[in-house]
């Protein structure tokens, strides 16, 4: 048979597949509810230098599963080689690189904002457009408690912080999909 | 003990202590040998060459905190190797964990990012369930060290044991092994198209036992092989078609091939930066196949084109058959030959005879293969004259060469060979050594004289922490910096008075005299063997540069 005969494959049409994606990545893993998982996940994280952004970690609605969802940047890290690492974990049992589209992602943050009296009543008008909600009032600050998309959050700090932004807390992003599955 | 019973376990290594008495207690009746080693690194170490040699799971115990951390450089270098191994420590009492107790050590933390799993116990039930859940993990898919912690009251607790039935599930572990055949079928149209392809192969063939599948699929056709430092011995270092190892110190031809090709099949190996020089010019010609049973293997370092997830041992016949179904030409790989073969004669390896009448220590590696016929399991330890024994033993047979590659452990190779000749009573087993490697772990010659493990040490004594000396001299202008051993122990006296032979060499005319009378003599031996001391390692890809811009021995006249 000739070298280059159609059927075979020719060197020269073999590609490797891109690494980094370029945009912002949710992972949803599922992990046993045994003592130490966080530890393996996080320290997987750190020795190999992926930079987490966001973390969260809770209970599902199976007792012997917990779920840790995790953003990071794939502009910067290869994600299929972060998913491949993390399956190597026993522990681990279930990955899903969350479809932007499909995907309805959520955080909770709480704002604590600096509010004289003179710009008090500005802040509360942010916060009923952002849907947000009063959730504490002392003699010189608010509180605000908000859910969003991260880029909610991010747009709803801007706001307020050049009012004085005593303390945030942010939850980290929590993601499910869209429809049936 | 049942369950380990169960295992099939035959032999362990290790230490007693206080947190590990009751299980000590119960090896006084067991049915396998325990080999009392004399450090536990010692005994890790140990359970590596004994797994390196059998293909079995080795297995080490140690009591809690110092003893368990003395078996955490062994651990390392089993998870960079990918050696299958079992580790039981034990732990302070349950309901001292977490208060500093006496001799509590957090070896489940410690060991977390160097074991392929970890388990602590907290109920003493659990135990059989996680022995063969540990075994399990070590001995499948990619091997690895898996770490069993269990406090000392939870091994002394009375349990029901009933023998398991099924195999073990675990939920969030499944290797895939079977490879994808259209992946396959790909590879091998890829093949039969490449007109400059190479067989890069690793320490996955051996640990997968697939050295006669390899051989098989490399008989398909005229293809050069080249083998890492941990796969040597997979394919036989005799054929002709093999151009000796690659990487850092790898022949001329072996590196220049993969520097030219237009395919590169790698077979069970990991693109090491050993092996891949400065990256960006690693291979710039070639196209990868990846065969590799670990997915985050493939593309971890060099983007693999074809990539194929599988045990060796079920992928190699898969491309072997569809490669030869293709009945292709090897009429291809003619121009390719020509060029390797003349590479092959002009570049062979090389060193200069001796100008001072010292012994070279490459001939000692080629006297060693003369005296053994070339069948001795061969340890070594880290340095030079683990390179020497790399490039001029010619191993044809896997699981001979037991060597520390990923985590290169100095103090390595007395312990493996120890290991090894507890799982090959009847083999010969030798260890080359250096002077200061030797000296990290010699307290187990007193483990192959009382234990009865004899093992045949040959130790190349320049005088130097030669490898570090050779990059002082070559690369930070022969400013030496605390490389010299000061001539100090006195290593005939040493063996003798651990109750082995001692013997000194320094004229290569009485070397293979020598080398006979140690394989010989009854029981233990070590030979000093003074060699040149300022003998340099090549060829020698200098970090950081190109496999086309290696060094070769300056002596070489082309
Ligand atoms: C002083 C010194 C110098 C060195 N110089 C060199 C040198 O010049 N050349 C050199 O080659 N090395 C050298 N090394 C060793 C080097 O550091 C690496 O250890 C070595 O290159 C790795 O070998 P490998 O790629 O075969 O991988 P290994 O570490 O042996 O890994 C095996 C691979 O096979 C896979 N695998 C395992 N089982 C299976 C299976 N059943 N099926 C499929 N895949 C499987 C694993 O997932 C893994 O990817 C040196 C080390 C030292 C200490
Ligand atoms: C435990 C450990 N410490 C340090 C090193 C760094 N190192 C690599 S090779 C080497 C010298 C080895 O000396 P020797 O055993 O005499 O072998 P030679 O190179 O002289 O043959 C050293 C110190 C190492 N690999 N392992
Ligand atoms: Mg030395």
């Amino acid at each position: 048979m000739e070298a280059g005969t159609p059927d075979l494959v020719k060197l020269e049409d073999l590609r490797v597949p891109g690494q980094l994606s370029g945009r912002k990545h949710v992972l949803s893993i599922q992990v046993e509810n045994k003592p130490g998982v966080l530890a393996r996940v996080a320290g997987l994280f750190s020795r190999r230098g992926f930079n987490i952004d966001t973390l969260a970690v809770g209970p599902t609605d199976d007792p012997s599963i917990s779920r840790i969802t995790l953003t990071l940047d794939g502009a910067v890290h290869p994600i299929d080689q972060v998913t491949k690492q993390l399956h190597k974990l026993v522990n681990v049992l279930k990955i899903r690189d969350m479809e932007p589209e499909e995907t309805v992602a959520r955080e909770m943050a709480l704002f604590k904002v600096s509010a004289a009296v003179e710009n008090r009543a500005e802040i509360i008008q942010f916060a009923e457009i952002f849907r947000a909600k009063i959730v504490d009032v002392a003699r010189r600050t608010i509180t605000i408690e908000i859910t969003g998309s991260a880029d909610k959050i991010e747009a709803f700090e801007r706001m307020v912080r050049p009012h004085g932004l005593v303390e945030m807390v942010r939850t980290g992003e929590i993601a499910i999909a869209r429809g049936h599955e | 003990m049942e369950s380990l019973k169960a295992e099939g376990v035959t032999n362990v290594f290790g230490i007693p202590g206080g947190a590990n008495l009751p299980m000590y207690d119960a090896v006084v009746d067991a049915d396998f040998r325990h080999v009392q080693t004399r450090h536990e690194q010692g005994a890790g170490h140990a359970a590596e060459g004994y797994a390196k040699a059998s293909g079995k799971v080795g297995v080490a115990f140690a009591t809690s905190g110092p003893g368990a951390t003395n078996l955490i450089t062994a651990i390392a270098d089993a998870m960079l190797d990918s050696v299958p191994t079992v580790f039981i420590t034990g732990q302070v009492k349950s309901h001292l964990i977490g208060t500093d107790g006496f001799q509590e050590a957090d070896i489940l933390g410690a060991t977390l990012p160097f074991v392929k799993h970890s388990f602590q116990v907290t109920d003493a039930r659990q135990i059989p369930e996680y022995v063969h859940e540990a075994f399990h993990v070590a001995s499948t898919g990619r091997p690895g060290p898996v770490l069993l912690d269990v406090p000392s009251d939870l091994f002394s607790t009375d349990i029901e044991y009933t023998p398991r039935t099924e195999p073990v599930e675990l939920p969030g572990y499944k290797p895939s092994t079977e490879g994808n055949i259209k992946q396959i079928r790909i590879a091998a149209k890829a093949l039969a198209n490449a007109r400059r392809p190479i067989f890069y192969t690793g320490g996955g063939v051996i640990s997968g036992n697939a050295s006669e599948e390899l051989r098989e699929l490399v008989a398909s056709d005229q293809f050069p092989v080249t083998s890492t430092l941990m796969g040597l011995g997979a394919f036989p270092a005799s054929s002709d078609r093999f151009l000796g190892m690659l990487g850092m110190h790898g022949t001329y031809t072996a590196n220049l091939a993969m520097d030219r090709a237009d395919l590169i099949v790698a077979i069970g190996a990991r693109f090491d930066d050993r092996i891949t020089g400065k990256l960006d010019e690693f291979a710039p010609h070639a196209k990868i196949i990846h065969v590799d049973i670990d997915p985050a293997e493939i593309s971890k370092n060099v983007g693999a084109h074809i990539p194929i997830v599988g045990d060796v041992k079920q992928v190699l016949p898969k491309l072997t058959r569809e490669y030869r179904a293709l009945q292709t030409d090897s009429g291809r790989l003619e121009a390719w030959w020509t060029q390797l073969r003349g590479w092959l004669h002009d570049h062979p390896l090389y060193y200069d005879a001796s100008t001072d009448g010292s012994i070279k220590p490459q001939s000692v590696v080629q006297t060693l293969h003369k005296v053994t016929n070339g069948e001795a399991i061969v340890t070594s330890d880290v340095g030079q004259h683990q390179m020497w024994a790399a490039q001029y033993y010619g191993f044809d047979q896997p699981r001979k060469w037991i060597n520390s590659g990923g985590l290169g452990t100095m103090g390595f190779g007395l312990p493996a060979a120890i290991g090894a000749k507890v799982a090959c009573p009847d083999q010969l087993v030798t260890c080359i050594s250096g002077d200061g490697s030797l000296i990290m772990n010699i307290q187990e010659l007193a483990t192959s004289v009382t234990e009865n493990v004899p093992v045949k040490i040959f130790l190349m004594n320049n005088g130097y922490m030669g490898m570090v000396r050779q990059w002082q001299q070559l690369f930070w202008d022969r400013r030496y910096s605390a490389v010299e051993m000061g001539g100090s122990p006195d290593w005939v006296k040493l063996a003798e008075g651990f109750g082995a032979t001692g013997l000194r060499v320094d004229d290569p005319a009485d070397l293979e005299s020598t080398m006979r009378a140690a394989i010989e003599a009854d029981g233990p031996a070590l030979v000093d063997v003074r060699v040149t001391q300022e003998e340099n390692v090549y060829p020698m890809i200098a970090p950081g540069t190109a496999a086309r811009e290696m060094t070769e021995a300056p002596g070489l006249v082309r």
